[in-house]
């Protein structure tokens, strides 16, 4: 372990051509003894029994760009970090504990300023919209009754 | 009488490993298909399916045949060639992780004393590699394409939904789960499963690493199942709502390369988790006894395994805004917070 | 011995053909998904690479950031913006054809010479020892990043950070939300709700 070496690594390949042979392998055993009867209405996009209605390709939120983008940055942290886990204990034994702790700790507390950042500017709160249509909605609903609710004791009066 | 050091020799053992390997996590995740519904029908307080072969047995084979006869199909208007793709990236993600897992300690070959002249000994592992944890959150990562390009491919709008919420949630997940692992690879100062398994032999083989990453572990499992798109964390596939998600348009084959894809995704995470927080093949008496080893950790993966289905029987669907808060703003600063608490504990115990 | 040689230039040559083959694709396709994904093909060979010089640590980095992160937010962008298919135009500026061929003769001539000036030089590379070193392994990038490198690791956290104001910069646009509520008797009632993010 203390070495490279290629043949370790040989696995990675022969795993490939296992799994991936095994793949191509069933799914053209069934596409020779299934059954083909392609209709016209069976090759339409399912939507419940209904013909389909448009395009299913539409722009979506910018919140899973932004979710995207934010993985990228914080994936890299992580990579930084195992170098760094798997040194430790060397480090650490070999009396070098507080410089490699200090390290990774502004590493951290910098990263951290960006994750609060990121949290304090709403970018994940996803039902925002939502929940502003909804309190609202309660709101109006909740007048209405009030308002019925004096309707109903002018009459009684 | 051979030389042991031949590259054939170790590319034709490592070959016999990895089909060894492969066999026995296809068969038991055909049966972990029966055993999940016959355990979620006991569960709901039904049967489940119990008329092909004696108690269901033979009912894998009969799903697999019967996946063979399909027909397979695909939507006019999808895009072909990643229609195509996608359940191919599937399954090749799932299965390519297989390799670095320790099915046991390092064993000694029987009679080899007879036939090589010296023991042949060699771990239960197929692939002992300087970055081994690397490589399964490396593949892991491809795996997403997987759900993305099904669900964008099939140009249905219950597909896009789902591949898109999905690609989110995974990708949300894997920091959690990276940042998890940190706590172990502290500890060990190795990415090499077979090491971080060997260390965790002392105190009778009990000394299990979740003693000491009782966080590590609990944000390890979360993230795992919402990695593996299982229940609370099934948005992707949501038969309530979306259908069947991502794999809406698949049939035949094609879709059971989906199904089989991810309950090897299961077994995998499963075994990870128990190499990484159980002790893997580490129990009582296997220092003595190396045969033992095997049996623990497929006792251990069945646990795992076994708290899946429970979970499916037990807890309902996260809706997709808790599913992002959750992940984001609780589970990623636990992590973090569990590496710093791991650290600041480690600079103590580890120094002279 | 030979035969792992032999098998390790076989591995090399197929690489070699995947990632040019897959660069060519990326440049040549007209569906941005497909390019896409030849762009991670290309990726993933370097992977490949890496791992036949003897750098795990590199080619798992390579896979993890690359085909796992960055090309993760591409098939996203073209997922959500819905990029069409392009239509391919005319072709402008005919005087590059001429320049281009030009350019890969230069670039043809250069590696010829290298491969050449390699293999004629009295330095060896010693082979067996580069194959068996620790240079790319995660402990040595470790104890490197940390000692001799440290500032340029450090500036890194800088520059992550950077980026992640960055992106919320340019994804934050605030909406307003005005709502109107009309009671029984007429009266409008207008309330106003700013959004932090976008979230249509």
């Amino acid at each position: 372990m203390n070495e490279f070496q290629l043949i370790a690594y040989l696995p990675i390949l022969l795993m490939f051509l296992v799994a991936a042979g095994f793949g191509s392998s069933q799914v053209i055993l069934s596409a020779l003894l299934g059954q083909r009867k392609a209709t016209k209405t069976k090759l339409m996009p399912y939507e419940c029994g209904k013909d389909p209605v448009g395009s299913a390709r539409e722009r979506f939120s910018v919140k899973f760009y932004l979710i995207a983008m934010l993985f990228i940055l914080f994936d890299i942290e992580v990579i930084f970090l195992v170098p760094w886990a798997v040194v430790f204990r060397d480090f650490v034994a070999s009396g070098n504990a507080a410089f490699i702790y200090i390290e990774m700790m502004v590493f951290v507390a910098l990263l951290l300023v960006g994750y609060v950042y990121v949290v304090k500017k709403g970018t994940f709160e996803w039902g925002d919209r939502a929940r502003v249509e909804a309190e609202t909605e309660a709101k109006i609903l909740a007048r209405q009754e009030r308002l019925a609710a004096i309707q109903v004791e002018r009459k009684a009066a | 009488m051979f030389d042991t050091n031949n590259p054939l020799l170790i590319a034709g053992a490592q070959f016999l490993g990895i089909f060894l390997a492969f066999n026995a996590v296809l068969v038991l995740t055909a049966y972990l298909s029966l055993v999940e519904r016959r355990v979620l029908a006991v569960m709901q307080g039904r049967l489940g399916p119990n008329r092909v072969g004696w108690f269901g047995l033979l009912q894998p084979l009969a799903d697999g045949i019967k996946f063979i006869f399909k027909e397979d199909i695909a939507p006019d208007k999808a895009t072909k060639f990643i229609y195509i793709l996608a359940p191919f990236i599937a399954i090749i993600s799932a299965l390519m992780t297989l390799i670095v897992y320790p099915f046991g300690p390092v064993v000694t070959l029987p009679f080899s004393e007879t036939f090589f002249g010296a023991p042949v000994t060699f771990p239960m592992t197929v692939a002992r590699m300087d970055v081994a944890l690397l490589y399964v959150l490396a593949v892991t990562s491809v795996g997403v394409y997987a759900i993305a390009l099904a669900g964008w491919s099939s140009n249905s709008k219950y597909s896009l939904m789902g591949g898109l919420r999905s690609a989110a949630q995974m990708i949300s997940y894997e920091l959690s789960l990276g940042l998890s692992l940190i706590g172990v690879i502290l500890m060990s100062g190795t990415l090499d499963l077979f090491s971080i398994a060997e260390q965790q032999g002392g105190w009778f083989g009990m000394k299990w690493n979740i003693f000491f990453q009782p966080l590590g572990f609990f944000v390890y499992l979360i993230s795992a199942i919402a990695e593996t798109n299982r229940v609370p964390f099934d948005l992707p596939e949501a038969e309530t709502e979306l259908v069947a998600g991502f794999h809406t348009e698949y049939s035949a084959m094609k879709f059971a390369l989906f199904f089989i894809a991810e309950y090897v995704n299961m077994t995998t995470v499963s075994m990870l988790a128990a190499t990484l927080f159980l002790g893997g093949f580490q129990g009582p008496f296997v220092a003595e006894f190396p045969i033992l080893g095997p049996f623990y950790f497929v006792a251990k993966v069945f646990f795992f395994l076994f708290l899946y289905i429970w979970l499916r029987g037990t807890l309902p669907r996260f809706r997709f805004d808790q599913l992002m808060n959750f992940g984001w703003k609780f589970l990623l600063p636990v992590a973090l917070l569990n590496i710093i608490l791991t650290a600041t504990i480690a600079v103590f115990f580890y120094s002279r | 011995m030979i035969i792992a040689d032999l098998f390790q230039t076989l591995i090399w040559i197929v690489l070699a053909g995947l990632a040019i083959g897959s660069g060519v694709a990326m440049v040549v396709q007209r569906n941005p998904l497909y390019a896409a994904i030849s762009l991670i093909g290309v990726f993933i060979s370097f992977a490949g690479f890496y791992l036949l010089l003897g750098a795990p640590f590199i080619a798992a980095v390579q896979v993890i950031v690359y085909a796992g992160a960055i090309m993760v937010l591409v098939v996203f962008v073209i997922m959500l913006l819905n990029v069409e298919e392009e239509v391919r135009k005319p072709l402008r500026l005919k005087f590059l054809i001429p320049a281009a061929i030009f350019g890969a003769a230069i670039l043809f001539a250069q590696a010829a010479f290298i491969i050449y000036s390699v293999g004629a030089s009295p330095v060896r590379v010693p082979n067996a020892d580069a194959a068996n070193s620790q240079i790319g392994l995660t402990k040595s990038i470790g104890t490197g990043l940390f000692t001799d490198y440290l500032l340029p690791f450090e500036i890194t956290s800088i520059l992550i950070l950077m980026a992640i104001v960055g992106a919320i910069t340019l994804a934050r646009r605030p909406t307003v939300l005005l709502l109107v509520e009309e009671d029984y008797d007429g009266k409008k009632h207008v309330e106003r709700r700013t959004l932090k993010i976008d979230n249509i």
